[in-house]
């Protein structure tokens, strides 16, 4: 499984896997938004929690499709799917994969665009906090809505439909917990229930990816 | 004693809805009929609300049968991936559509109450904002049942989608409760409270109610028997070229 997991870093990262895509993407989007609301700092602190958090959710979702499309197109899945470690488990580490190449990034480029947007000071620590507990259940999701539309022609589209509302219970407890960190609030019990998200994503999901790949491999 | 899975069998299920569906479709009529004009000419008006109070006896049941045509959606979904009778996992994509609607006419007809009430179309409530993702997981179902050529695939992971979507549809009713406090009145109907509404509005209430589930059973039923007449067809047409 580890295997499976350094092949994909592997291929994330060498062959123009789109690594730097998902990022540069999120710094476009930000950068575009004081163009959209107008240059003033007081309202682009007020709204930089939740358009970070957004645009990081957007960037996520753009690279999602290439978990699993470039295995099903050469053949790959198929044996990965025969091979003696669970498809479960081989999902995961996808999972796992594309967090470490699109996650992990823009969870550390958060505070850098935080910057520009003029975010309050107090929420810096809070937001790259709730991005990191919250973005490995985008990975996660991801990688079902991933899976349900592997053997699809144009499945990109559909993959947005499917998997953006899923992710709406993440993004909200996610943006409130950095709105209420710059705001210098309590943050309360937004934190543990993102956090239990989270891991339940991470428990079920490759559970639901690797019967929907099952199905579409048939 | 028959067991219930008899209807399983598609030659049954079309017999059986052959002979009910007139029925149900005949009473559902009857039902609304009744229910509506009753509703709308013959309660008085409420003495805060007027006349606006009459749009209850749309958004109310229009409401009720959202929320339970997705859940007869995940139980049909259930017993596809576990026995796999066709019929079934027919019904869920029947239902779909149906279902859709009937959130969008409890959105419309709440968004109409609301603007003499609340003084707005749209306010980002709890109920309002679950609705609205209750009909994006709609959407992303019919769109993924659309999207998918093979039948037996297609049905396959709508239904896994059909499945981790209620669980998602709860979690993020809970989410925006936690989001944001709500200017929609608690539930308008229970089981354990002694009178929900005065009588005099309740049981016009309950019979458009009662249409509204019947009008769902008809179109089910006639959306199944479609589906079924459409998959016969297409067998039929795929032995002709053989042959």
């Amino acid at each position: 499984m580890i295997g499976v997991l350094r092949r994909d870093l592997a291929l994330a990262m060498r062959a123009g896997g789109g690594f730097g895509l998902g990022l540069s993407f999120f710094l476009i989007v930000v950068v575009l938004v004081p163009f959209a609301i107008g240059p003033d700092t007081s309202i682009l602190g007020r709204i930089a929690p939740g358009i970070l958090w957004l645009g990081a959710l957007l960037a996520c979702l753009l690279s999602l499709d290439r978990i699993l499309a470039l295995d099903w197109e050469d053949g790959s899945l198929d044996l990965l799917a025969t091979a003696p470690i669970p498809l479960e488990g081989v999902v995961l580490m996808k999972a796992a994969a594309h967090w470490l190449t699109t996650g992990l990034p823009l969870v550390l480029a958060a505070p850098v665009l935080g910057v520009l947007l003029n975010l309050p000071v107090p929420g810096y620590g809070w937001l790259t906090l709730s991005l990191a507990l919250g973005t490995p259940a985008l990975s996660a999701i991801g990688a079902f809505g991933a899976a349900l539309t592997v053997g699809l022609k144009r499945g990109g589209l559909l993959l947005s439909l499917l998997v953006l509302p899923l992710y709406v219970p993440s993004l909200i407890f996610g943006a409130e917990i950095a709105r209420r960190g710059a705001e210098g609030l309590a943050i309360g019990a937004a934190l543990p229930l993102l956090a239990g998200i989270s891991l339940a994503s991470l428990a079920i999901m490759p559970f639901a990816a690797a019967a929907a790949i099952r199905v579409n491999l048939r | 004693m028959k067991s219930i899975w008899e209807f399983a069998n598609p030659k049954r299920f079309m017999q059986l809805s052959q002979v009910s569906l007139p029925w149900v479709a005949g009473l559902s009529v009857l039902c609304l009929v009744v229910g509506l004009v009753w509703g709308f000419f013959f309660t008085p008006d409420d003495f805060r609300q007027g006349a606006t109070v009459k749009i209850i006896y749309l958004h109310v049941p229009a409401a009720l049968m959202a929320i339970n045509a997705w859940i007869m959606m995940l139980v049909t979904s259930l017993i596809w991936l576990i026995r796999r009778h066709h019929v079934s996992v027919l019904a869920a994509r029947a239902a779909a559509p149906v279902g859709a609607t009937f959130t969008v006419i409890a959105l419309a007809t709440g968004a109409i109450w609301g603007q003499p009430m609340w003084g707005t179309w749209w306010v980002w409530d709890p109920r309002l904002t679950s609705f609205l993702f209750l009909f994006l997981f709609y959407l992303g179902y019919i769109a993924l049942w659309e999207a998918i050529e093979d039948p037996d695939t297609a049905a396959d992971l709508t239904s896994v989608l059909c499945l981790v979507g209620s669980v998602f549809a709860l979690l993020s009713r809970y989410a925006v409760l936690f989001w944001n406090q709500g200017l929609h009145q608690g539930a308008t109907l229970s089981l354990d409270k002694e009178e929900n509404i005065s009588n005099v509005f309740y049981f016009p209430l309950l019979v458009s109610i009662a249409g509204f589930v019947l009008l769902f059973l008809a179109l089910v039923l006639l959306r199944t028997r479609t589906e079924i007449r459409a998959r016969r067809l297409r067998a039929l047409m795929a032995r002709e070229r053989l042959a």
